[in-house]
């Protein structure tokens, strides 16, 4: 048997993103629910969200978001031989979304496959990617994060309907001769699969609110130290920390431990909410768009979500 | 050795301070965290979670929401 040889490195050579047009506000939330602007800045952070059209799907968003890293990156659809979509707010149990994105964006006949971590699934499916580069099963991979939450939400239950939304963002993966991601540190802890779950195919998500909060100021701070030591990077060093957008007290919190002071620190929820696998590469991606992360700069991207799973890894910004 | 109440009193004084901002001087046995220190149930979480460390004490959930005041917590602790 023979093995191939792969890349010596992989990097990302480009973010892209994409957030439906519909932007819906805490006060529009309040209208219908009994909440308030005042009660969701305090405990979650965010000041308003984007909720995508009955007719857009989750696979709309990541067609978007993917055209766009796409096109940012120089590559065109015949460089790709692999898309890999993070979500777990797909309709349909099969097909998976990868095989429908890559088709809608010409990319022909790619490996192709989802991967469901839930919020932490974006920086899963970066591993993979690198991986595979790495070990050369593939040469550039598209990776997608996206999500249409909106249709996994009990609108009246008020203790999630106001922290979920809708977005996608996407990275691409291509080969390098020197390293631009770091080595994944990711683990997992299914004695809390309760926490956050959706039970079925006629339920919505329902999470322990508590028990999450406890567990993300806690247990989390370890593994982003861990991605960053497996990379030989100190805290110091990241000019950007990017965690899940879940709730504005719990980045704070991790951001706190951490002590990186030189890394502006994703605040993305206040303006998108919680788009889970979506979070992270949607908040980069603003970020480098709105010119507040400089290119080669290192960033330390931390997922983490219902399973419960988590993973991170700094990477070198493009 | 056990801890007294005046040094449970103070090392919780000082965590509050740095969770929430609130003058140490402020965390006085009778006071109401959410009514009177205006702390809401999640920075109770961190608070639980330093006073863990802190004490070596387990403080669960569903036994924090029992914890009303100042000394609720410190007879928690000391039980
Ligand atoms: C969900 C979360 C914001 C709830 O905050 P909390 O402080 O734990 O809220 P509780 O359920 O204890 O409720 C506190 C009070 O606010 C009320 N409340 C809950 N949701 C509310 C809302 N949307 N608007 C107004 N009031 C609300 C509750 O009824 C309760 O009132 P009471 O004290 O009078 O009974 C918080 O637990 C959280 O963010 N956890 C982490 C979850 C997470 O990040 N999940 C995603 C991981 S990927």
């Amino acid at each position: 048997m023979r093995i191939t040889q792969g890349a010596p490195g992989a990097r990302v050579l480009a973010f892209g993103h994409y957030q439906p047009a519909n932007v819906v506000t805490n006060d529009e939330l309040a209208k219908t629910i009994d909440t308030s602007d005042e009660w969701i800045r305090s405990r979650v952070g965010i000041v308003e969200r984007r909720l995508a059209s009955a007719g857009e799907t989750e696979i709309d968003l990541a067609v978007q978001a993917g055209g766009k890293a796409m096109a940012t990156s120089g590559l065109s659809a015949d460089d790709f031989d692999l898309v890999i979509v993070a979500t777990c707010t797909m309709e349909t149990q099969i097909p998976n979304a990868a095989a429908q994105v890559a088709d809608r964006l010409g990319i022909q006949a790619p490996g192709a496959f989802d991967v469901n971590a839930a919020c932490a699934g974006f920086c899963y499916a970066l591993a993979a990617a690198n991986d595979a580069v790495r070990a050369g099963s593939a040469t550039n991979v598209l990776v997608v994060g996206t999500e249409k939450f909106s249709n996994w939400l009990d609108w009246t239950d008020r203790s999630t309907a106001v922290i979920f939304a809708d977005g996608a963002g996407a990275a691409v993966v291509g080969a390098s001769d020197t390293p631009g991601i770091g080595p994944v540190a990711w683990g997992s802890a299914g004695d809390k699969s309760d926490a956050i779950i959706i039970r079925g195919r006629d339920s919505f998500l329902q999470q322990e609110g508590q028990t999450v909060f406890r567990w993300a100021t806690t247990a989390l701070y370890p593994a982003a130290l861990a991605a960053c030591e497996r990379a030989g990077v100190d805290p110091s060093e990241l000019s950007a920390f990017v965690p899940h957008q879940a709730n504005l007290r719990i980045i704070e919190a991790i951001a706190r431990k951490l002590g990186a002071e030189k890394a502006v620190v994703a605040r993305d929820i206040v303006h998108a909410g919680n788009t889970s696998a979506a979070s992270i590469p949607l908040a980069l991606s603003r970020m480098i768009e709105r010119g507040e992360v400089e290119s080669g700069g290192l960033a330390l991207l931390f997922g983490f979500g219902a399973g419960l799973t988590y993973a991170g890894q700094v990477i070198e910004i493009p | 050795m056990a801890k007294s109440e005046q040094e449970i009193l103070e090392s919780l004084g000082k965590i509050i301070n740095e969770i929430t901002g609130i003058p140490a001087a402020d965390v006085t046995p009778e006071k109401n965290f959410v009514d009177e220190l205006d702390i809401d149930s999640l920075s109770m979480v961190e608070i639980a979670v330093a006073a863990q460390d802190e004490f070596d004490v387990e403080i669960p959930d569903d036994q924090l929401k029992n914890l009303k005041t100042v000394k609720d917590v410190i007879n928690f602790i000391q039980a």
